[in-house]
């Protein structure tokens, strides 16, 4: 189980690192937790890696007008630990201990997780639920994407040829409530829900569901209910005991909303 | 053809500098260039645990590292802590509960337990459970494990 | 009668069991604890080369043609190789034993020749410079397949519609049937009949440590040296030596650490004889170690099973009679040299084990299919016939409206009733169920439990607790498979050798998987010799240095080997009193050994120490008499043969809480009650159990191997076929009765495999408990939240 033959290179800006993943065969290297694994197992042969972890300035968190910006090469660790993030976005703060474990924490980042829009995972359905900003930089400035259109299906995102995500600025909302589903401590969820309420109207969004994170508006847990589509299988779980699954998890979120 | 780079890092405090082709992942360059074994790869996906390491202070699945991404980066494994005497605690209390058998998980096993023996200065059972549940031991039942962390932290 | 003579369980005597019986920390666990430790993977050698398989990806394919050109033109490629070629260095096998009657199997070559018959099978061997060189080359090997149709599942296999080898006539690998007679007749009058049907999933072992192993032939000798991670270092040595056709002499088997073995590092490999064959074909050493996706395809599987049980009782709770058809699926060989025909034997053996019933049928059908080969897993046939016991048992008990505690009481073998026979022929020596039930109770506070359910059940918490009584095959003698012609041991030896510093080395042919043996070893030659352990050094895992013996398997290291090294043990300290006699001038019967000194053994006085005995041993011995010639080096061996296998019993409980909304068990405790005999190292031993628990709720809630309709492996990595990892195990309570097998001296049974074969069962039976109020029952193994709430008519 070794990894294909590629490239390497570690861009110290964001110009070089534009002009490397312009290159044939090039794709951004994060944290890793999820690309690695595809490379080691031979599913993915890119030629190039860039690493982007080099780049300056895509580690803060910070606080201002109501929402928390998070540098895309923040680690889930970093994202866990952030004084900004208990305090304004639990959501979240109630979210990181769900992903994996300590050691995929430390290197697993922020940007990654999103960019990466693992139908199952649990950042993507944060975003979503929160309706954060994905801000994304290419050689022709930046451009800042709502996460439910950044989302566009299993592993697709709006990320174009040349561009990277450098952060998301996620708002802040009154109520927040994650729950999900797990055979095993830290793996992906069966189903999970991330739903918060902001300015009156509950914001859930589901993972574990379809082929990106569902975001639903419901006036009622009833009207919840009714309005879920029919949820993608997977390995263990049919459609049915999946849409059974996140009615159930509603019901538990929903007095917390 | 096969890309290297010349890549420098300090290995249980030592200084190593290796042109490293770019696809090795860390344990492959510290088990087969360095000849420490004792980090051991039971999945190289990232899911048993079974070489983790530490990098910079923290803990970290060795297989989901390249080991180019360690360039300028402190690697800290299983025989730098054991010399350093720093696992000493918990090397004797996993050795007098028996906390191991085979002791193929053992080397990451520990430096997951470390990981919240620094952290912390209490944990409950269910919190040493949870937080070694990222590392993958068949013959015990995890309940030596977590008696011997138990004590190391709990006292 | 000197002490020590006596056996360690001799009734009424004071006998000085040393360290047995003691909590000791094993030694060589300090190396493994420092990462310091010698793994197959961790050597390293001069001219070491690699190889990687190419494997096939369909489940059932002719191989037409195979293009290995481009894969020879890669960098680092030593040489790459189809099955035809390896043929000429390694002889193929049949994996069949005259005393399973009837079972029949395709021969099995190191690579496969014409034909595929498992996603996974290597079809071409690429050796190179490194693992990553090997593994690119496999990428450029270009096949022409022809695929052929699969035969996945295992009634359609039975039905014989497709025949997987049309040479055979059927796909049926072996069937047995079994009949006491007056079956039929009990049924037809009984009060009240039950039965049900249970599925249990196929998984597989998972060892951390892939399999693994490094071939070293020597041209200049003709030998072959093999660093393996095995569990039957001699039986490899057999195999390669006829296989590979080099005397047996120069084949010499070298077992360092190795990482779990759990039964999968038993048999013979495919992939593992082609290794061998390369290092011989290439004349140099040549590595292969499995990683985690080929492991998946291709370490055995087990336990695939589906079975249909049946059970007659009186109104009043006895049992009258057990009526089995089980049917089992192995993959398309029968695995060499062990057989896949023996797990659905055992099923046969075991179902129905603790009571004492009369009336017993079974019929058995083991049948081929086109997935990975299955074969001998830990605990091997025992969750499948303790779960079918079990669950019918708690049927019956509920039907009946008897408490499943009493009911088990009602029906238990008394305990003054050995030996005894057990309807399907076999015979247990002494057992202790009513000791171990009531001790259970006691441990569990059971009637405390019950309270606490009915309580919970008012607030809609749904709690269930779970027994599993149980019988487990230890010891085995050459009934296993001696006598079926396979060259396996049944017995082991032990050498003991007093070095001149007055330390003791011990060599056995048992190996140590992590489960204690050196440990266990060290403490047996201590107390047998008279030393203190940091005295004794063991030495296990080497053909060319221990004695010849069956290694580790079948529950057998403790009470096999550990019986070979205590009869040493005690030879050697006679023999070292010969010495002191000599150098004291004094009689032999006034003297012993005790912590390292010679002493009087009426005053205790120290004599001698053990190291001036060595010295003058050794290097003095012209100041002995003449006419006299020390031997210290003792070698002893050990056959278990008064019975075909020493039964041990135990019983289990699980306590759980089944969410009725989202399907999901959380295991709350766990207990264990195992009478194992002579308990030579409790700490081990109660770790050991929970290890084997842990593997046991494994099969009841997690691991499946799951296949799709074309017979590809579905979820063959570890992020999908679920193991069981520490946040979701309880806490597990261990407890013991101590029936010493007075085969031996040293008295003990085997322990490694209880906690597996009875933590199915009684997991299940929790769930089921705690589901009866709502109208569910499971009976498909793993009970996933899918089947829990389809159980629950959820979904």
């Amino acid at each position: 189980m070794k990894a294909p033959s590629f490239a390497y290179a570690k861009p110290r800006t964001l110009a070089e690192a534009f002009e490397l993943i312009e290159r044939p065969g090039a794709k951004i290297l994060a944290g890793g937790q999820s690309l690695i694994p595809t490379l080691n197992m031979r599913l993915s042969a890119p030629e190039l890696l860039v690493d982007i972890t080099g780049l300056a300035g895509l580690s803060n968190i910070e606080a201002k007008n109501g929402a928390v910006r998070i540098g895309a090469l923040c680690t889930h660790a970093m994202v866990e630990r952030s004084p900004e993030v208990r305090e304004h976005l639990p959501l979240l703060a109630e979210a990181m201990p769900h992903i994996a474990h300590p050691a995929i924490r430390n290197r697993g980042t922020l940007g990654g997780s999103l960019a990466l829009a693992d139908p199952a995972a649990e950042l993507p359905a944060c975003a979503v639920a929160l309706d954060a900003v994905l801000i994304i930089a290419s050689r022709k400035g930046e451009r800042r994407v709502r996460a439910v259109e950044f989302f566009k299906g299993l592993f697709e995102t709006d990320l174009k040829q040349g561009e990277i995500l450098v952060g998301a600025e996620f708002p802040k909302a009154e109520k927040s409530a994650f729950v999900e589903l797990t055979r095993r401590h830290g793996d992906y969820a069966i189903v999970g829900l991330a739903a918060v309420t902001k300015q009156r109207e509950r914001r859930i969004s589901l993972f574990g569901f379809a082929d990106r994170p569902v975001l639903i508006r419901p006036g009622s847990l009833e009207e919840a209910k009714g309005s879920l589509p029919k949820p993608a299988a997977d390995l263990y779980h049919s459609s049915a005991t999946k849409l059974h699954l996140a009615k159930v998890l509603l019901e538990r979120a929903w007095n917390r909303l | 053809m096969e890309q290297t780079l010349t890549t420098t890092m300090t290995v249980n405090g030592s200084q190593v500098t290796r042109a490293i082709p770019a696809r090795q992942h860390l344990v492959d360059f510290l088990r087969e260039e360095l000849g420490l074994t004792g980090s051991h790869i039971g999945c190289e996906h990232g899911v048993c645990g079974a070489c983790t390491i530490r990098v910079n202070g923290e803990v970290v699945r060795g297989c989901l590292m390249l080991a180019v991404q360690a360039n300028g980066c402190r690697v800290d494994t299983i025989e730098g802590l054991s010399d350093s005497k720093e696992l000493e605690r918990l090397q004797k209390a996993f050795h007098e509960k028996n906390a191991l058998q085979c002791g193929f998980c053992t080397p990451g096993m520990l430096m997951a337990a470390q990981d919240l023996v620094r952290a912390r200065k209490k944990a409950t059972r269910e919190e040493i459970r949870a937080h070694i549940s990222g590392n993958y031991c068949r013959c015990t039942g995890y309940q030596a494990i977590v008696d011997a962390i138990d004590e190391v932290i709990n006292g | 009668m000197g002490k020590a003579e006596l056996p360690l369980h001799a009734p009424g005597t004071q006998v000085d069991k040393g360290y047995i019986g003691e909590s000791t920390p094993r030694p060589n666990a300090q190396r493994l604890l420092q990462g310091r430790g010698a793994f197959t993977d961790d050597l390293r050698f001069p001219r070491l080369a690699h190889v990687a398989f190419f494997r096939s990806p369909y489940a059932h394919a002719r191989i037409r043609k195979l293009s290995l050109e481009k894969a020879r033109a890669q960098p680092g490629v030593v040489g790459v190789f189809d099955g035809r070629a390896v043929a000429e260095y390694c002889k193929p096998w049949v994996a069949v034993l005259a005393h399973l009657k009837g079972i029949k199997s395709p021969a099995q070559h190191a690579i496969a020749i014409e034909r595929a018959c498992w996603q996974g099978e290597a079809c071409a061997a690429v050796v190179a410079e490194s693992r990553t060189q090997a593994e690119d080359a496999v990428q450029h090997i270009e096949a022409e397949w022809e695929e052929l149709p699969v035969v996945v599942d295992m009634e359609e296999s039975l039905s014989g519609k497709r025949v997987i080898h049309p040479d055979l006539g059927d796909n049926i690998c072996f069937k047995r049937e079994h009949d006491t007679g007056g079956v039929e007749e009990i049924f037809a009058k009984a009060d009240v009949v039950v039965e049900d049907t249970f599925h249990f999933g196929r998984h597989t072992g998972v060892c951390v440590e892939g399999r693994a192993i490094l071939a070293d032939y020597n041209a200049a000798e003709h030998s072959l040296t093999v660093y393996h991670a095995t569990q039957a270092p001699h039986m490899m040595q057999d195999i390669f030596s006829r296989h590979l056709n080099i005397p047996e002499g120069n084949v010499r088997v070298i077992a360092k650490d190795v990482g779990g073995s759990f039964g999968i590092k038993v048999h013979v490999y495919a992939d593992e004889m082609a290794t061998a064959a390369l290092s011989i074909m290439l004349r140099r050493p040549v590595k292969f170690v499995a990683d985690r996706l080929e492991s998946f395809l291709s370490d055995i599987h087990a336990r695939e099973h589906r079975a249909r049980v049946r059970l007659a009782c009186t109104k009043a709770g006895e049992i009258l009679a057990f009526d089995l058809d089980d049917l089992t699926a192995i993959g398309p060989y029968s695995v060499y040299p062990r057989t896949s025909g023996i797990e659905g034997n055992q099923v046969v053996n075991l179902t129905g084990g603790p009571y004492k019933h009369q009336k017993y049928r079974a019929r058995m059908h083991v049948v081929f299919t086109n997935k990975n080969v299955t074969c001998q897993y830990r605990a091997v046939g025992h969750p499948i016939a303790v779960a079918l016991t079990e669950g019918i048992v708690d049927l019956a008990a509920q039907k009946i409206g008897i408490d499943p505690a009493d009911f088990r009481r009602k029906n238990l073998i008394s305990d003054d009733a050995y030996p005894y026979t057990f309807p399907s022929g076999i015979k247990f020596e002494k057992l202790s169920h009513h000791k171990a039930l009531d001790l259970l109770l006691r441990i569990t506070n059971y009637a405390g439990l019950r309270a606490e359910q009915s309580r919970l059940r008012q607030q809609k918490i749904y709690r269930g607790i779970g027994l599993a009584a149980m019988i487990e095959v230890t010891n085995p003698s050459p009934a296993f498979y001696g006598v079926g012609g396979a060259r396996i041991s049944a017995q082991d030896g032990a050498t003991l050798r007093l070095e001149p510093t007055g330390m003791v080395t011990v060599m056995c042919s048992v190996t140590e998987q992590g489960q204690g043996t050196e440990g266990i070893f060290a403490q047996i030659a201590a107390s047998a010799v008279g030393v203190s352990i940091d005295k004794v050094r063991v030495i296990t895992g080497d053909t060319g240095v221990t004695p010849y013996g069956g290694g580790t398997w079948a529950s057998r290291g403790a009470g096999i080997g550990g019986e070979a090294v205590l009869l040493a043990g005690r030879a050697l300290r006679a023999n070292m009193l010969d010495v002191a006699a000599k150098m004291l001038s004094l009689d032999k019967a006034e003297l012993d050994v005790r912590d390292n000194h010679v002493i009087n053994r009426l005053t205790g006085e120290a004599k001698l120490p053990l190291a001036e005995l060595g010295r003058v041993a050794y290097f003095r011995p012209d100041t002995l008499p003449i006419d006299f010639q020390s031997e210290l080096t003792v070698t002893r061996h050990y056959t278990p043969r008064q019975y075909g296998f020493t039964f041990t019993n135990g019983i289990q409980a699980s306590l759980v809480e089944v969410d009725p909304d989202t399907g999901f068990v959380k295991l709350l405790k766990h207990w264990c009650v195992e009478d194992s005999g002579t308990v030579i190292n409790p700490m081990l031993v109660d770790e050991q159990i929970r290890g084997g628990v842990v593997q046991g709720i494994g099969a009841a809630l997690y691991e499946e191997c799951l296949y799709g309709p074309d017979g590809q492996l579905l979820n063959g990595n570890m992020a999908d076929y679920l193991v069981p990892m520490a946040g979701e195990m309880p806490d597990i309570v261990c407890a013991h009765i101590e029936t010493p097998t007075l085969q031996s001296q040293l008295g003990a049974k085997g322990v490694g495999e209880a906690g597996t074969a009875g933590a199915p069962a009684a997991v299940m039976n929790a769930i089921n408990d705690a589901l009866a109020p709502l109208g569910a029952r499971v009976t498909r193994m793993p009970f996933t939240p899918e089947r829990i709430l389809q159980a629950l008519k959820k979904v």
